[in-house]
């Protein structure tokens, strides 16, 4: 860290003499931090995961969601600060009922990827605010099919068949690679996503954690929808399962 | 609440009191449009172009007040424009009808516009939506507008068939725009038409002179059959007048 006491790093408005933005760095980081985030596409939809840290025994399970819905085919997870992801839902959820207003459809991803690109940009920009430290992935199925995009801190934004943000990411990119997601059904997907985020998951440093899905496709007739118990609870064994097997 | 007065025209404000038609048939859509724009009983344009690009593959019929028509489409216009280039591809004729709407519904109390429109996309094909004065949304297969579509009704009710191909539809609105135009004074002088597809727009003409002939009635008052013909007399048989 040898831009730290430059004075560079003070306002996300200052470049660095090499042409780096600290603030935006600094955001990257409070991401990386934070527990493991998923989402696959596979053939006929899309499956979010969420690796939710616990820090408390005193939380209520099921508490503070990472994983959220922006419209009926929408869903959003984020990897960061709590509240910075509910700042952007909320932004995401705006923008998906104006294009709605608007055009009398539901919005393509693309657009509302495109939109949160450029709300989480502006906040590069200014002296005045701190970059998001989130990224955010999104998925959803629209009239093209199923969709996944990342929104990181800096506002860029791209599109994936895997995408893997936060703690574990280079972990669950390298399994996210072995997949054929194209071929994978969701429900298949679900159960991949879960060992992934069981094999991720550190259980030396930080003892409890919540395994958080999500998904939408033909089984949830497009709509993003949290997945059911009864796959919930079959990801959930298969993946200790796995995991066994893997060490 | 006071009465909200659809109808009103500003005194000397130019008026499209139109024939306007268009029909969805197999792969695309037909619009059509007669040519008269009025200031009261004066013809302002006796070629108007009522026939307005929204978009590549977009279309709108406009009736109403000419200015208010002018002004929503080229909104629209620029609305699809920014919407093309940052969706990375063409807007849903739905997209654009749902546009016109909102401008139409929202502003209301200040407009005077009766809009049809229609086009080609890659979602659903051809279709045809039709957005009369309060600012409505309905897609039909068929829609009239404009002050010579009452006298039609009845005539598309009985003669529109589903299944058609281009020159059957083609035939259908120059027939129900010319039988518009004979009946309604606000319409008339040339037939202008689109036929919308996938591949392209193509503009059809009927001059005034060619436009398809009905039924134009005769004389009523005349002799009844049989009656002998005399030299001199006309023939015709005054009515009886009481005394």
């Amino acid at each position: 860290m040898t831009s730290i006491g430059t004075g560079y790093d003070l306002s996300a408005s200052t470049y660095s003499p090499d042409g780096r933005i600290f603030q935006v760095e600094y955001a990257n980081k409070a991401v990386e931090n934070s527990g493991t985030a998923i989402g696959l596409r596979a053939k006929d939809g899309i499956v979010l995961a969420v690796e939710k840290l616990v820090h408390s025994k005193l939380l209520v399970p099921g508490a503070n969601r990472r994983i959220q819905t922006v419209d009926r085919h929408i869903g959003l997870a984020t990897a960061g600060l709590l509240a910075d992801g509910r700042h952007l839902s909320n932004r995401a959820r705006d923008e998906a009922s104006s294009y709605r207003e608007n055009y009398h459809s539901p919005p393509p991803l693309k657009t509302i990827a495109d939109r949160l690109g450029l709300y989480v940009q502006a906040y590069t920009l200014y002296s005045s605010v701190r970059p998001f430290g989130i990224s955010t992935i999104l998925g959803a199925v629209d009239k093209d099919g199923p969709s996944l995009y990342v929104v990181e801190p800096s506002g860029v934004f791209f599109g994936y068949n895997g995408a893997a943000v936060g703690k574990g990411r280079q972990l669950a990119k390298t399994e996210l690679e072995k997949l054929k997601l194209s071929e994978l059904s969701t429900r298949e997907a679900a159960i991949e996503a879960a060992r992934i985020i069981y094999l991720v998951h550190e259980d030396v440093k930080e003892k409890e954690f919540e395994l958080e899905m999500s998904w939408i496709g033909e089984e949830t007739n497009g709509v993003h929808l949290p997945v059911p118990k009864e796959l919930m609870e079959e990801a959930e064994a298969k993946a200790k399962a796995a995991l066994e097997n893997f060490d | 609440m006071d009465h909200v007065d659809w109808q009103r025209l500003k005194t000397g404000e130019v008026n499209l009191g139109t024939s306007i038609m268009a029909v969805q048939f197999n792969d695309g859509v037909v619009i059509g449009a007669d040519s008269r724009t009025t200031t009261g009983s004066y013809i302002a344009n006796r070629v108007t172009d009522k026939l307005t690009h929204i978009h590549d593959r977009v279309y709108c019929c406009r009736s109403g007040s000419a200015a208010d028509t002018q002004a929503v489409a080229d909104v629209v216009h620029y609305t699809l424009q920014m919407y093309s280039q940052t969706a990375g591809q063409p807007p849903s004729v739905h997209t654009a009808a749902s546009v016109f709407q909102k401008l139409c519904y929202e502003n209301k109390d200040a407009l005077s516009a009766g809009i049809i429109v229609a086009g080609w996309d890659k979602e659903v094909g051809p279709s045809v939506y039709n957005i009369p004065l309060g600012g409505g949304l309905f897609r039909q297969p068929w829609a009239i507008g404009g002050s010579g579509s009452t006298y039609v009704y009845g005539y598309c009710d009985a003669t529109y068939k589903e299944g058609w191909g281009r020159d059957e539809t083609v035939n259908f609105v120059k027939n129900t725009l010319a039988l518009a135009m004979s009946r309604d004074g606000s319409s008339g002088g040339v037939i202008r038409m689109c036929v919308i597809t996938e591949d392209g727009v193509e503009r059809l003409f009927v001059p005034g002179n060619e436009l398809p002939k009905f039924w134009e009635g005769h004389e009523v008052l005349r002799a009844p059959v049989g009656m002998k013909k005399v030299a001199g007399e006309t023939g015709i048989v005054p009515m009886a007048v009481e005394a």
